[in-house]
């Protein structure tokens, strides 16, 4: 091998990025005592970034408004491919069509990441379901995101659940009328 | 597969956990503990650099080591290259990024002059943690004097 090598920049910033978070979590593990904080913390950390991210998302894609929840699920299938590289599958829509599950096979975050036995109640992809949540919130969807399966804990697939609260309405700024 | 603007959140997102985490911990204290922080990048840092150089010939010195840590690790990471890089042979490195990718998009006035060790600390972990997996022991620090360059300092500990 020469010295030259170009690195797969694309490979590259995606083990950053899982590298990344792993320590993340780690150090959270190690700061707070229950799992179920370090949760709570990824959820928020989720959604600080879900909020910003959504800017990016709009300007990189040009898209409009989201007609209806089907369309919605669309997209954020769209963001998943643009953001990790992976293409969920929307599946198990509630009758009344207010929920649904993407179906992750792979999943980046989780990459070279194994849990040891006593954190079996982490959520370790957390983060995601906050980022929904957050990029949701900026286009004026309140959702609930939580995961159903995960990899990590055994299952086939990793499955996070959306479920449609309700629409987020333009309310005045205090003060202005 | 990821995009560049991730890292970059969840960069800065690492920042205001572990300065709100010290600050809970701590609330006496003046300056900011970033210790946390150039913890998380230490072991970022030790853990990519060896998937990066799994395929590679071993380096023949600690001047090569760094050159790559200029070159090839700084453009995969920081998408660009040191600009500067300088030495007394003697164990000091002295590594100069013009537009450091955490700072480039801040305001280049003053302004934002003292936040800037926030954001360049989780990077001195990196190098520490790099170098350190390549068996190289060391101090790493950085020194801001206009945004959005930086120089890191890095002093090899010999045994």
């Amino acid at each position: 091998m020469s010295r030259s090598t170009r690195f797969d920049t694309k490979k590259v910033n995606s083990e950053l990025v899982t590298l990344t978070y792993g320590t993340l979590v780690a150090q959270m593990v190690k700061d707070l005592d229950n799992p179920d904080d370090v949760s709570k913390q990824l959820d928020r950390i989720g959604y600080n970034m879900g909020i910003r991210l959504i800017e990016d998302f709009l300007s990189k894609t040009g898209t409009g408004r989201c007609l209806d929840l089907k369309d919605t699920a669309d997209k954020i299938q769209t963001a998943f491919r643009l953001y990790l590289g992976v293409q969920p599958n929307v599946v198990n829509w509630s009758p009344a069509g207010d929920e649904f599950s993407f179906i992750l096979d792979s999943n980046p975050l989780t990459e070279l990441v194994e849990l040891p036995e006593d954190l079996k109640s982490l959520k370790y992809c957390n983060i995601i379901c906050g980022a929904i949540r957050g990029a949701l919130e900026m286009v004026q969807l309140d959702v609930q995101s939580w995961i159903v399966q995960d990899q990590l804990k055994g299952d086939q697939n990793t499955e996070i659940r959306v479920k449609f609260i309700r629409r987020l309405e333009d309310a005045m700024p205090a003060g202005e009328d | 597969m990821s995009d560049d603007i991730l890292f970059e959140l969840l960069h800065s997102e690492i920042i205001s956990y572990t300065l709100q985490n010290a600050d809970e911990k701590d609330k006496e204290k003046k300056d900011e503990d970033l210790s946390n922080l150039e913890y998380i990048g230490f072991s970022t840092g030790y853990r990519i650099i060896e998937r990066l150089t799994k395929e590679m010939a071993r380096f023949k010195e600690e001047l090569d080591t760094m050159k790559f840590i200029c070159t090839d690790f700084w453009s995969a990471v920081y998408k660009k290259q040191i600009d500067n890089l300088r030495t007394n042979h003697q164990g000091v490195y002295v590594l100069q990024d013009n537009s450091f990718r955490f700072l480039s998009r801040m305001s280049s006035g003053k302004q934002y002059l003292e936040l800037a060790p926030q954001y360049v600390t989780f990077t001195c972990g990196v190098i520490r943690g790099s170098l350190a997996n390549l068996n190289i022991q060391c101090l790493v620090t950085a020194e801001v004097q206009s945004l959005p360059s930086v120089k890191f300092h890095i002093q090899v500990q010999r045994s």
